[in-house]
């Protein structure tokens, strides 16, 4: 398979672009609901928006009523959400959260992607525990009850945990803290009693919050996929969600570096276009030389995940710890070459700082994905 | 669809059949890769072999005509070619300046006179061709280069210099830019072939910090040039020059793939068994920089083959794929510690890690430096003002 768009995917990457920049622009969406404190962090009518586009259920089976679509198309709309920061739940839910369902009973997609294919339903997943991704060690567990489990424990950093109908959570129902297996993953409703929230409003303006179990009582409906056997799924959706969080990290870094390489066409001093200093020239051709690669290796790993190679887990390590690089090299780039305006609110660029700075963490930073490279690969 | 994954069963059974156990080997050193040529040796007899077979089959240029030598593939069969050879390892048949730099030029501004004659000899590895294109004078600035062709009627007589001539005392005939208008500097260059036998033709090999001499002084002393041995049009051969450029940056750039783009970590460990934690981190991170560099080859490789991409893209592409390979020998030889330093023991292969080492040094020099191929990104692709 060739290393581009075909026809199909560069029509989708067309709409997926102007709808973008025109509804999910930032002064429509990411500075909208910041400056009302929104308490969700964006807003439902665009998610509305998103399903008529097709997008909500993009990666949902056909026979579940959704595109039958994969993760090289997943990542088109994904990079334009980063281009333009636009603040959604489609990488939770629509990306992480749909690849678990898949792995779901008849019962739980028929319950859950009904909703989100409509654009009524949000999607949260909640695996972090503590302030790093380390998803290999899972503490909060599920106790066997009656025909049912009781959840305890807690999760951190989950995106949009108090705006979402449904919270993915991986659990241990089996086993030490450490181990690979006795994994299970649930879909708790938001009614459920004994959840908890704490909301934070993070750097970039998103919502998060620190989600307490304390004996929630779930009955035996809500596991997805096998009891004890969660960790391929939980394994399948990090790799969806690694690969998602680069793709909209990419689009960031685009953003960025476009934003930049215009002003440097149009501000001067010493009586020239700052852009003909070549001090500055060479730093905006490295940049477009790692956004490119960034590029590069995030479209191999989601054309990897697509058919089912071996090496999509190597190739999502690399393009997330890759993209990262790239990225944060835009923004920081970005707001220098821009001098003082860059550090205002009014502008941008920062902008684009906060919410790279928020994707890195998602789902592992570059040391831990470098790390994982190096893991994978034998030493 | 199936069509091609018919085609690349063929391909596994004919390399199955054709490529000797010994060619899958990696290439030790310069002793292992054939660079064809009136002077050419073999140094195995499954390396003759291979040759012959991959030339028989048109394997030596895949993707060029069956006209001129080629196996007329299209640019999806080539990269399954190029898959199924890199997956079991197999060496390059044939090396060459005339595949990778003047083939491809020849393609687009050869006669079909010219094509028919200079392809397929380059095909069949039977001359082995050098680049003159830089002068003492003329490096980074290569379009003040001064070597001149004086106009004899059916003939040019060409006196000057070239520099940093690849293996111009091993090549048969050299592609180079001769200046035929003094008053034009752009439009005042030709791009002329011919013999290195002619009389007045000399070389000198240049020694270099690795110990080796890949590159040679080119002496032309009154030499004549029959007026037929130009390709594209006289005095517009910076044209052809450039469009050449691309392809050496390519070439130079690894974007092929082989060892120029594979993760070194494992390699590494396997070699020296315990590693620093800090050396680990950034073997780490340069494995993945070098996978996902890996990644862009192919994209790079798959958007020409359909002209899609940048038409300067050779140029970013050059200039991270050398800046890479630098690194990736710096970590070398920091992971090889003192045995790296060796310059010709035995057991070192006659100091192969550090002559390799101080090699790469010259990767972000030839054929455009990084310095002018970051001036050309910001010029061409970021459109950026007085570039």
């Amino acid at each position: 398979m060739p290393l581009y768009h075909d026809d199909d995917q560069a029509m989708l990457a067309d709409s997926a672009r102007q709808f973008m920049a025109d509804e999910g622009a930032i002064t429509k969406q990411l500075r909208h609901w910041r400056d009302r404190d929104c308490k969700d962090g964006f807003g439902h009518g665009l998610w509305k928006q998103f399903a008529e586009m097709g997008f909500t259920g993009m990666l949902v089976a056909e026979n579940d009523g959704g595109l039958g679509m994969g993760h090289v198309e997943a990542g088109i709309v994904l990079e334009e959400i980063g281009r333009n920061l636009t603040p959604s739940p489609f990488l939770t839910s629509s990306v992480l959260a749909a690849t678990a369902l898949a792995h779901g009973s008849d019962d739980a997609r028929g319950r859950w992607l009904p909703g989100l294919i409509a654009g009524d339903s949000v999607f949260a997943v909640a695996i972090d525990e503590g302030g790093k991704h380390r998803p290999e060690r899972i503490k909060t567990r599920a106790q066997k009850s009656g025909n049912g489990f009781r959840l305890s424990g807690q999760k951190d950093f989950v995106l949009q945990g108090a705006s979402a109908d449904m919270l993915v959570v991986a659990a241990r129902t089996s086993g030490d803290d450490n181990d690979e297996g006795g994994i299970t993953l649930f879909a708790v409703p938001r009614d459920a009693a004994n959840m908890t929230h704490e909301a934070v409003r993070l750097v970039d303006s998103s919502m998060a919050t620190h989600t307490k179990f304390a004996d929630v009582e779930l009955d035996g409906d809500a596991v997805i996929g096998e009891v004890d056997g969660g960790r391929a799924v939980l394994n399948q959706m990090l790799m969806a969600g690694r690969i998602g969080a680069a793709a909209e990290g990419v689009g960031v870094a685009s953003g960025a570096m476009d934003m930049t390489v215009d002003y440097l066409k149009q501000r001067k001093q010493f009586g020239k276009l700052i852009g003909e200093f070549q001090a500055l020239q060479h730093r905006a051709a490295h940049l477009y030389s790692e956004v490119e690669i960034a590029r590069a290796a995030t479209i191999k790993a989601a054309q990897l995940l697509d058919a089912g190679s071996e090496k999509a887990d190597l190739m999502a390590s690399v393009a997330k710890a890759k993209v990262a690089q790239a990225a944060g090299l835009a923004v920081r780039e970005g707001v220098q070459m821009h001098g003082g305006i860059g550090m205002t609110d009014e502008y941008d660029i920062g902008l684009f700082m906060k919410r790279d700075r928020a994707l890195q963490e998602f789902l592992g930073d570059q040391y831990y994905h470098a790390g994982r490279v190096a893991e994978l690969s034998g030493y | 669809m199936s069509d091609l994954e018919a085609f690349r069963t063929e391909v596994r059974d004919w390399l199955a059949a054709n490529c000797p156990e010994e060619m899958r080997k990696p290439v030790r050193g310069e002793e292992d890769v054939f660079w064809g040529g009136r002077r050419a040796v073999f140094n195995s007899d499954a390396q003759k072999q291979w040759f012959l077979a991959c030339r028989d089959k048109g394997y030596t240029v895949p993707d060029w005509p069956r006209d001129y030598g080629g196996a007329g593939l299209s640019a999806a069969q080539a990269k399954i070619l190029r898959q199924e050879m890199s997956s079991i390892g197999a060496r390059l048949p044939l090396s060459s300046f005339g595949i990778w730099m003047l083939g491809p030029a020849l393609l687009k501004f050869g006669t079909e006179e010219q094509k028919k004659h200079y392809l397929t000899q380059i095909a069949r590895g039977e001359i082995r061709w050098c680049q003159g294109y830089s002068e003492p004078g003329s490096g980074s600035d290569l379009v003040s280069m001064q070597t001149f062709g004086a106009d004899e009627g059916d003939h040019w007589v060409v006196n000057g210099q070239k520099i940093w001539t690849s293996y111009a005392d091993e090549a048969d005939w050299i592609f180079c830019l001769v200046r035929t208008d003094k008053s034009n500097k752009y439009q005042g260059i030709t791009f002329m072939l011919f013999d290195m036998e002619t009389a007045g033709v000399s070389t000198k090999p240049i020694l270099l910090i690795s110990g080796n001499s890949p590159f040679c002084e080119t002496f032309f002393d009154d030499v004549k040039v029959p007026k037929e041995q130009h390709v594209g049009e006289i005095n517009r051969g910076w044209d052809v020059a450039k469009y050449l450029l691309g392809h050496e940056r390519e070439m130079i750039s690894g974007a092929g793939g082989g060892d120029r783009t594979a993760g070194i970590g494992a390699v590494i460990k396997r070699m020296v068994g315990e590693i620093d934690p800090v050396l680990r981190a950034q073997l780490a991170q340069f494995d993945v920089d070098a996978l996902a560099y890996s990644a862009m080859g192919e994209k790079f490789l798959d958007e020409v083959n359909v002209g899609k991409g940048h038409p300067a893209q050779p140029n970013m592409m050059k200039y991270a794929g050398t800046e890479l390979n630098k690194r990736r020998h710096e970590l070398m030889m920091a992971a090889g510690g003192s045995r790296a330093l060796e310059w010709d023991s035995a057991e070192t292969g006659g100091g192969k890690a550090a002559r390799g080492w101080l090699r790469t040094k010259a990767n972000s020099i030839e054929g455009g430096t990084s310095e002018v191929m970051l001036n050309v990104i910001a010029k061409r692709i970021l459109d950026l003002p007085g570039a």
